[in-house]
């Protein structure tokens, strides 16, 4: 019972973050419940649940897909058309893009995961390239090509729409990224868990005791994208638009860096990852802007200016000298671990 | 009498299990070494380990170096023959390039080595993948052949051979055997009747037996205790 | 017919940068097992060093000047890719997750800098006149980079299989692709072989990167990570390890796009690619030539 004491002090914590008239200098631009610091809360909590379906994927399964992008994508885009462009009601259309999360993975990675390693890793790739250049293409006028485009709001519940409910918006993104904690955690602990645990150190060995790999491997395919996708239904909601950005595989590098900045397979590396590299990736851009980097000589000036290379450099450091991630930091000055040596 | 190699507290851990838990023997120099035990516990492993292409601990001794933390490649710039178990040629170069691959200085024994195995001077241009396992096995002792080493490893070298090529790579064995230190890795009894003055016995990660060879395999009840065959 | 001849010879040329860059990757995956993500970092690195010398020499007349920036570039890719497998790629030794993700890193933070210092604008590259013109083949105009993107590849190729058959350092290669432990277990130090393999990728990175400047007239930032992804498809489809089925699975790759995207309609052929991809994938999980190592 003491486990979950601190979890759901943080969670009631977070609850009430909209309700705090606090001002936290330096981190943040404004006071706490102020609409613009709530907006990149509630970003950093939707890409803390991101980061961890795929970390269900890579850290506690072992399965490299450079292609995750696709099922956040799917979440984003198709709700957004349904919405915007068939002009369907909001349920509706959630129900449709959860209905394609399941069915889309099913199949992909049904093709993809007959193959390992490497080659799995460059055809999820493949697949992702492929709905990137669908979504840059613009079939039938449909994803708006390279600009993208706003989503209809008079489509979505009236409660979240408008910079008032922006903290409705913070509460969803949090439901969501304790939602696909709990599901996460849930699935991992269960035996078909144990079974993707023992795949990622060993999967001869699982082979050998009779167990059909593949079935496995596909669940957690699955699962890990229907969540993606319903994150990306949610980040929709936030943004209120479709972009192409979220299509490419600089998308999934990131979702990489996340879990492994946080920790891969830790329980909650990933959510940190994505915590923290959403908080940087936004606040990096304010801080270089500032005066205090204005009056840096250009050499180090110039690199801040760009969080992307913080974030790399930030990323290499991690790896190097801390691969079990910000979760695991007490093992640094010990023998760093494999990535394959390290357990849940 | 400190032998030319020694071992001392050999650990070493694969995929989860402790498959060495503190191997300790020598070889001494001139001396023919025969490394026995059932399959799967622990033989080729150990061999692998002295060369360190595996993570182990514990110490190895060379020539009274301890080698113990070296990389691969200077432990075999030090004088150490290797015949892995599955010849592992490369497949994709001629006879003749894995040969030369295998050359660490100026004077390599092209004529001994031709003298041993006529064979593969003649096939010198042929894909070491075409060859058959006879002629592999050829190329792999021939590659430990080629310089001045110190010792040899040498494992299974008539692992999967027909029985007309175990005779004949015997022979090549026993006449490499005379001249060199060799530590060898050997299922086929009676090869290791032929060449081996020394045996040590492997057995669940440790050392359970070392001694004269013919002692040993004289001992038909002892040998069917320790390898399960007679 | 004039069109196909163009759209083959383009494609030949797409090809020609295809093949530079991926030839790189494919001897560094064969023999090191390392995934390297930042491949498009060194044609980037090439590319705008080329770029930044051609501003230097303001002076000379435009074809030794393009010449001469060509080469810093090369050396520019050459040198940065062995201070990469040294300083980053060798302190990891065999884990090979880590190096992977080290380069992804790299990836990114060279990307960073350079839209940092030089924006994300492509900047515009002096080239010797003939190069703009075209020549007429059979009917077609085919423009005259094409040659050179073409006789530069060839070279290459023909260099690559000298350097792997004929030197000591391409027996270490060719070997270690297929057994990297056997080598260092007769006495190799296989390492050399990887800075070497690194430099090489690097030098043929960054010439692909002076060829895509010659072929689109400009550098910009994100060049590097879109012909990666490309190359990446093309070493997987030929065969990690395999200098020839990477030049075979070039010239497929890139004439399935340009023909794709002209007779369907653009994107058609990129999505073909991926589509193709998957497909020799999922029936030959080794690639065309499955040369790859255990």
């Amino acid at each position: 019972m003491r486990r979950y004491v601190v979890p759901l002090a943080l969670v009631v914590l977070l609850a009430v973050v909209p309700k705090l008239a606090i001002d936290v200098p330096v981190l943040f631009a404004d006071g706490l419940n102020t609409p613009g610091t709530l907006q990149l809360l509630a970003l950093m909590l939707v890409f803390a649940g991101v980061a961890f379906t795929y970390d269900l994927l890579f850290g506690y399964t072992g399965l490299l897909s450079f292609g995750h992008a696709l099922y956040f994508a799917v979440g984003v885009y198709l709700a957004a058309i349904a919405m915007t462009k068939w002009h369907w009601g909001f349920w509706p259309s959630v129900f449709l893009t959860a209905a394609l999360g399941l069915v889309l993975p099913l199949l992909v990675g049904a093709v993809s995961l007959r193959v390992g390693g490497i080659a799995f890793a460059m055809v999820t790739l493949a697949f992702a390239q492929a709905g990137s250049v669908l979504a840059f293409k613009n079939p039938g006028r449909l994803t708006g090509g390279e600009d993208g485009f706003g989503v209809d709001y008079t489509k979505l519940p009236s409660g979240l729409v408008g910079i008032l409910n922006t903290k409705n918006l913070y509460w969803l993104a949090l439901a969501y990224a304790v939602g696909v904690f709990l599901v996460g955690r849930g699935a991992v602990n269960s035996s078909p868990g144990h079974v993707w645990q023992a795949i990622r150190e060993n999967e001869l060995r699982v082979q050998v005791l009779g167990l059909r790999t593949f079935d496995f491997k596909l669940m957690s395919f699955v699962l890990a994208s229907f969540l993606a996708t319903i994150g990306g239904i949610v980040y929709l909601t936030l943004i209120s638009g479709a972009s192409p950005s979220v299509t490419t595989p600089d998308f999934t590098l990131a979702l990489l860096v996340m879990v492994v900045i946080g920790g891969a397979g830790a329980r909650w590396g990933a959510m940190l990852g994505g915590v923290v590299y959403t908080y940087l990736d936004h606040r990096l851009g304010d801080v270089a802007g500032s005066h205090a980097v204005s009056t840096l000589p250009s050499v180090l000036r110039t690199p801040i200016q760009q969080p992307t290379f913080i974030l790399g450099l930030v990323f290499i450091l991690v790896v190097y000298f801390a691969p079990g991630g910000l979760a695991r930091l007490s093992r640094i000055g010990r023998r760093p671990l494999a990535l394959e040596e390290i357990e849940a | 009498m400190t032998g030319l190699l020694r071992v001392e507290n050999l650990h070493v851990r694969l995929g989860g299990s402790h498959v060495l838990q503190g191997v300790s023997f020598e070889v001494a120099e001139g001396s023919v070494t025969a490394l026995l035990g059932r399959n799967g516990v622990g033989k080729t492993t150990t061999l692998r380990a002295l060369l360190g292409l595996v993570p182990r601990e514990g110490r190895v001794v060379l020539d009274g170096v301890d080698v113990s933390g070296e990389a691969t490649h200077r432990i075999v710039r030090r004088g150490v023959g290797y015949v892995p178990e599955d010849r592992d040629v490369f497949a994709g170069l001629t006879v003749a390039e894995n040969l030369q691959l295998a050359v660490r200085n100026g004077h390599a024994r092209y004529a001994d080595v031709y003298r041993l195995f006529p064979e593969l001077e003649q096939r010198a241009a042929q894909a070491a993948g075409t060859l058959s396992g006879g002629q592999q096995q050829m190329v792999a002792i021939a590659r430990a052949l080629l310089n001045d080493n110190r010792i040899l490893l040498v494992d299974e070298p008539t692992k999967g051979l027909a029985p007309l090529l175990v005779a004949e790579v015997a022979s090549a064995l026993e006449r490499v055997c005379a001249q060199s230190t060799v530590l060898l890795v050997e299922q086929n009894l009676a090869v290791v009747r032929r060449v081996a003055e020394h045996v040590v016995v492997l057995d669940t990660g440790h050392v359970v037996h070392s001694g004269p060879a013919h002692a040993l395999l004289d001992d038909r009840e002892r040998v069917h205790a320790l390898l399960g065959v007679s | 017919m004039s069109t196909v001849i163009l759209l083959a010879i383009t494609g030949f040329g797409l090809g020609a940068m295809y093949f530079l860059v991926a030839s790189g990757l494919s001897l560094i995956y064969g023999l090191m097992g390392v995934l390297n993500f930042a491949h498009g970092a060194f044609l980037t690195v090439g590319a705008y060093a080329t770029w930044y010398a051609e501003t230097k020499l303001g002076g000379l007349p435009v074809v030794p000047r393009f010449l001469v920036a060509a080469l810093v570039g090369l050396v520019a890719g050459g040198v940065f890719a062995a201070l990469v497998e040294l300083v980053l790629i060798r302190p990891l030794y065999s884990r090979h997750i880590e190096q992977v993700l080290v380069t992804v890193g790299l990836a990114l933070c060279v990307s960073a800098l350079v839209t940092a210092i030089w924006g994300t604008d492509p900047r515009f590259v002096a080239l010797p006149s003939w190069t703009q013109r075209t020549t007429g083949v059979l009917g077609a105009s085919i423009p005259n980079d094409r040659w050179i993107e073409i006789a530069a590849a060839a070279c290459v190729l023909a260099g690559l299989n000298l350097f792997l058959r004929r030197t000591r350092y391409g027996l270490i290669v060719r070997a270690g692709v297929e057994n990297r432990a056997m080598v260092t277990a007769l006495g190799i130090d296989v390492r050399r072989a990887f800075t070497l393999v690194f430099a090489v990728g690097g030098v043929a990175a960054a010439l692909a990167g002076v060829l895509a400047a010659l072929y689109f007239g400009t550098v910009d930032p994100q060049r590097g990570t879109s012909l990666l992804i490309y190359a990446f498809i093309v070493v997987v489809i030929g065969g990690l390890g395999s200098i020839r089925g990477t030049a075979v699975a070039a010239l497929a790759v890139a004439l399935v796009q340009q023909f794709a995207n002209f007779y369907a309609s653009a994107g058609i052929g990129d999505l073909s690619v991926v589509l193709l991809l998957a497909l020799v994938l999922l029936a030959r999980p080794g690639g065309l030539t499955a040369a790859a190592a255990a």
